[in-house]
Formats: structure tokens, sequence, C-alpha cells
């Protein structure tokens, strides 16, 4: 499989610090689906031989949690918090509000690819209510109301490549949060 | 009463001009206490522990020492510390301001507790989510490797420990303390049954284990501080030290706010810190630590008599002490602190029916009583929220929760239970009042936003 040589070296460097290799797992996943989008049957076969286990032992785990994907998904990945804190001050009226502007619905993605939205549980920032996590930024106190607005001309700024609240210092920015 | 915050593991955060690098924690005194542990005997690191009467911060408030108890020492099989970093319990944000800005305290309270259970390898199970929190983590880690703080012969005791940090991928379950070493070794997240898989004795890699909350650990440094018996005196007798509340909801400042145990009341916390009920509204219902333990409605009181100075009380929700023994007496728990607060524009059925969605999309799939029922209760309660309820749906939905509670593997039987067993009771006069208004075709409580 053809990846990055960095993502290959941090791949070689992470498998020896745990005492057995399958607990691997979990990291490797997520290593290459950061780089290459989703998981796909070649990457979980590479995995699986990477650390001498069977491929439905990487598949069983694939389908068990919820970040990892068997499908590419948008240029931004948004994902709304439904859970009870956030939807007690409008997490539902928020995500219905993203799905209408980006003209795409909860669980896929807009068909010009630039976005998916997902209505995800709890992501444990609940005083912040209703929070957004946006590819790694995370944007909170994200009412139905013109806070909405603003994270949509934001996404769709985002979705052009432009460059967003990356900035990690500060508190509680987008970039520091996520 | 005037409620005062006492910051001892928050003393830090939101904290002007503090940040999470090593100089920073270096400047106030960081990594003093582990200098001092790894001068002592480790048996005697795990009486303070015990002496202290700690009790865990991750939801089930077990003792601290009691777990460390249970380790297996003699079984020749190296031992590993874990710090369940997981945070996933909803309303729970509490270990997410320690890791993102104070994350050299959580380093030192498990460098402290991995000396004094003698683990050769310690890790960091850190939820999914929090991508930037394991970047900080792992960073933090390298900048403590640097100084000696971890790693190869620790500050010249001759004592060695890496720390890992492994993150999550979503799925609420690996907070359960073994569903989390399943994870860790790879697998899916399902729980194991105890007996014989206690962690203490058959843990990661069927090795003695001990899986402590982020807050534990570094409760933990304070207490080798300060001392065991010393720290025994913050709080009351059977909860010690101080809880962080975090609260959210419908209150005019959510937040987190860490209070003696004790020292005030739910009322105190949500009027004086919390700034009260929104502009017109007034409080209705509690859900006092987590998602998972029992609601708690305003009306309702509570006749008890207290352990500690066996005197009778009784109490309304908001006289009653933020401390593990109190909240205990009145059929709940403290939990993990994550308060959700709801007002008079809650419409209850959709806020039930909100829980059972996340416990039916959380549960692992393993015991039939868990993964139909949570399933079931979902599908009754988001149909009789959409209009489609009946009157006997409602005691079929505590009769579900009653037959899922006690019949599986985990702690995620209860909490699909738990909601609904303790919230049908009292609000069963307002679900089915929705029922008959919704068949006149009039939404119910139409001030509030949805919540299903």
């Amino acid at each position: 499989m053809d990846l990055k040589p960095e993502t290959l070296e941090k791949i070689d460097k992470l498998i020896p610090r745990y005492p057995q290799k399958r607990s691997a797992t979990l990291p490797l996943l997520h290593i290459i689906q950061e780089e290459k989008g989703y998981l796909s049957k070649e990457s979980v076969e590479w995995i699986a031989e990477k650390l001498e286990i069977q491929p439905i032992q990487v598949w069983e785990v694939v389908t068990f949690y919820p970040m990892y994907r068997r499908e590419p998904i948008g240029k931004v990945h948004v994902k709304v918090c439904r859970t009870l804190s956030c939807a007690l001050v409008g997490a539902y009226k928020t995500c219905e509000k993203l799905e209408q502007a980006l003209n795409c619905k909860r669980g896929e993605t807009s068909e010009d690819g630039k976005f998916t939205i997902e209505f995800v549980e709890c992501i444990a920032d609940c005083g912040y209510g209703p929070v957004v996590q946006v590819d790694d930024k995370l944007y909170e106190k994200v009412t139905p109301d013109g806070k909405a607005d603003e994270l949509i001309e934001k996404l769709k700024r985002i979705a052009e490549g432009e460059d967003v609240d990356s900035d990690t210092s500060g508190e509680r920015s987008p970039a520091f949060m996520g | 009463m005037a409620i005062k915050e006492r910051r001892i593991i928050y003393k830090h955060v939101d904290e002007d001009g503090y940040s999470n690098d090593i100089d920073c924690y270096l400047k106030n005194g960081g990594y003093e206490v582990l200098k001092k542990a790894v001068q002592a005997k480790p048996e005697d690191l795990r009486q303070e522990v015990l002496n202290s009467g700690l009790r865990g911060r991750g939801g089930a408030g077990f003792p601290t020492g009691m777990k460390w108890k249970f380790l297996d020492f003699k079984s020749g099989k190296p031992i590993y510390l874990v710090c369940n970093a997981d945070e996933s319990e909803p309303g729970t944000y509490k270990d997410r301001q320690l890791i993102y800005q104070d994350p050299h305290q959580l380093i030192e309270g498990m460098m402290i507790s991995a000396f004094a259970i003698g683990a050769k390898q310690a890790f960091i199970y850190v939820r999914g989510e929090f991508v930037n929190g394991a970047r900080i983590l792992e960073a933090a880690i390298e900048e403590a490797r640097a100084k000696n703080f971890l790693g190869e012969d620790i500050l010249g005791s001759g004592y060695s420990c890496d720390l890992l940090v492994h993150r999550g991928a979503g799925a609420y379950i690996c907070g359960e303390e073994t569903g989390l070493i399943e994870s860790l070794e790879g697998k899916r997240g399902y729980p194991r049954i105890k007996p014989p898989y206690f962690p203490a004795a058959l843990g990661l890699y069927m090795c003695p284990t001990i899986v402590n909350n982020v807050e534990t650990l570094c409760q933990v440094k304070h207490v080798i501080d300060m001392g065991g018996e010393e720290f025994a005196k913050i709080g009351i007798k059977g909860d010690s030290g101080t809880h962080i509340w975090g609260v959210s909801g419908h209150v005019k400042n959510p937040g987190y706010y860490e209070i003696e145990a004790g020292s005030a009341t739910f009322g105190d916390l949500l009027h004086d810190l919390c700034g009260g009920p929104l502009d017109g509204r007034q409080f209705k219902a509690l859900i006092p630590g987590g998602s998972s333990t029992k609601i708690l409605r305003w009306g309702e009181t509570f006749k008890v008599k207290h352990p500690n100075d066996g005197e009778e009380y009784e109490w309304t929700v908001e006289d009653i002490p933020l401390d593990a023994v109190s909240i205990g007496l009145c059929g709940t728990f403290l939990g993990t602190g994550g308060s959700i607060v709801m007002d008079d524009s809650t419409d209850m059925l959709e806020a039930l029916a909100n829980l059972n969605a996340f416990y039916a999309h959380e549960s692992c799939g393993q015991c039939t009583p868990c993964r139909e029922g949570s399933l079931w209760l979902n599908k009754v309660s988001t149909r009789m929220t959409s209009g489609l309820g009946r009157e006997e749906d409602v005691p079929l939905l505590k009769d579900i929760a009653d037959q899922v509670a006690g019949r599986t593997i985990c702690a995620h039987g209860e909490a699909v239970a738990w909601p609904v067993q303790s919230a049908v009771p009292k609000f069963q006069d307002e679900y089915l009042d929705k029922i008959k208004k919704q068949a006149n075709g009039d939404r119910y409580n139409p001030e509030g936003f949805p919540l299903i």
C-alpha cells in the first residue's frame, strides 16, 4: 500500500511501544484514515499483515467504533452534538439549519462533495452547547440563531480551502478545543 | 449560605497567563510531589491513598485506595496503570479542562500512582474526539521525558515507567473499565464479565491492572502532597476532597465549579454560581451526575437520616448537600458531577427519548437484555414523542427498563434502565397529558427546543 514515508515511520515507531502488537490496531486505523480519508479493504489487510493478525480482527474493530469509516466523506466533516445537554439549548435546530444551508442531510455527504454532516453523541463539552466539531476544531455555543449563521459562513470558506480559525492559541479557540 | 469554590485540582484552570507547557508547570511548583514520592516506599504511598478516603471520580465512586489494595502483587506478571480519559458520560466535561489546560498535573499524578503500584507501563486512554487533547498530552509526555519525570530510571530512583497515549474511536462503552481494556488490546470494546475478570487481577493482557479516572489521578498528587489524613479532613466522612461540578442545560452561567464535598447545596450551586434559571423560567428537573444517574424533580422532598450525624432531615432538591453520601440518601448518585438542568420549557418525554436514543446507540450488543431493551426503549419513546403515543406505553417503558437492569455483564444495563425507572414515576402525569394533547393535534410545550 502507498503511504507517505513519514506515516510509515510513525507507524514503525509506534508499534513497538505497545507490549503486544495487536494493541496498535486502533491507532493504526486512525493514522491511515487520516491519510487516506477512509478505510479500504486494502488498508485493513495491510494493517492485519503489519500486526500479524487476521483481517477479520481489524474489520471487527472498524465496524464497531463510530469514528472509523469505510467510505470517503466530504471535504469538510461537520459533527453536531445531539445529546441532551446540547439538545436543551438548541442542537436539533442548529443541525437542521446546517443541513439546509449546506444542502446536506445528516448522515450524508452533499452532492458537491464539500460537506458531510453527522449528528453525533456527546463530545464532552456540555456547558458550552450546542457544540459542533468541524474536522479537528470545536465550535462552542452554536445556537440556532446568529451563531449558526456565522459558522455556516466559516464552513463555506473552509470548503474553499481557506484557513479558518487554525490558531491553537487563545482562550477556548476552536483549534485549541478540538 | 455563601458558596465558595475550593480549587485544588482546578487551581490553574482558566488562570490568566497559565499555559499547558512544562515550564509553566514547574514555575508553579510542578513535579515536586513526584520528587518526594519516588523517595518513599510504594506501600506507604498506597497507605496514604487508602487513608485519604479518596473515592474514584469516574462515576462509580469506588474508594481508590481499596481498588489499589485488590491489586495482585504476587502474580509475577507486569502491572499496568491505565488512565481513563474517555470522558463519555453525557453531561460530563470536567476531565477535558485538565487534559487541555493542565496535562502535567495528570502526568505527575499518574507517575506517582504508577510508582505506588509498581506499574511498568502506563497508558492514557483518551476519547477519539479529543484530537488536540491527545496532541497536548503527547507533547507534555515528551517534555516530561526530557526532564526524566518519566521513562528510564525516573529521577535517579531506579524505577522506570513509560507512558503512552491511546486514542479511542467514539464508543461510549470504552469508558467502562473492562471495555476500555479490550479496546486497548486492539479489540471491540466488549466489557468482560466479573468475576473472574477483575482488572486488579486479570486486566490488560490478563495482567494486574489499575484503571483510574483523570480527576482521580490528579487528586492522588494532592493526597501524597498533603498526606492522606490531611486530605481526609477536606469534605465529609465518607466523601473526602473536592468535586468538580460541570453544570449544563438551562442555567444562566453553565460551567465547571470545584467545591469541597458537602460544603454547599445544589441550590447554592445552581443559584449562586450558575446564576439561577433563565429569565422568566423555573427549574423543573435535574440529572445530578451524568446522564445515567437518576433524575430529581423540583417539588419532591426527601426524608433522610444522615449516617454522619444521626440527624433526620427533610430536603428539597435544592437543599441536598453536594457530597456522595447525601446525594445517595436521595436515591440517586453523585456520579461524575455532570449536572444537567432542565427548566419548565422542557418536554420531559422528549428529554427521556433523547437519552434512550443515546443508550440504544451505545449498547455494545453483547447482552440481549441491554441490546434489545435499549432499542425497544428508544423505539417506544421516539414513537411516543412523534404523536403516536398510547397511554399503555408509559408503564411499558418502565416494564422494559425493569428487565434490563441487573441482567447484563456491565453497568450499561443500569445506565439504560435508571433514567427510565426514575423518570417514569416522577413525570408520568406529564407524559399522559402530552399523549392526550398530541392526540388532539396540539404540540406539547412549544416554548422549549425539540429534544428528539
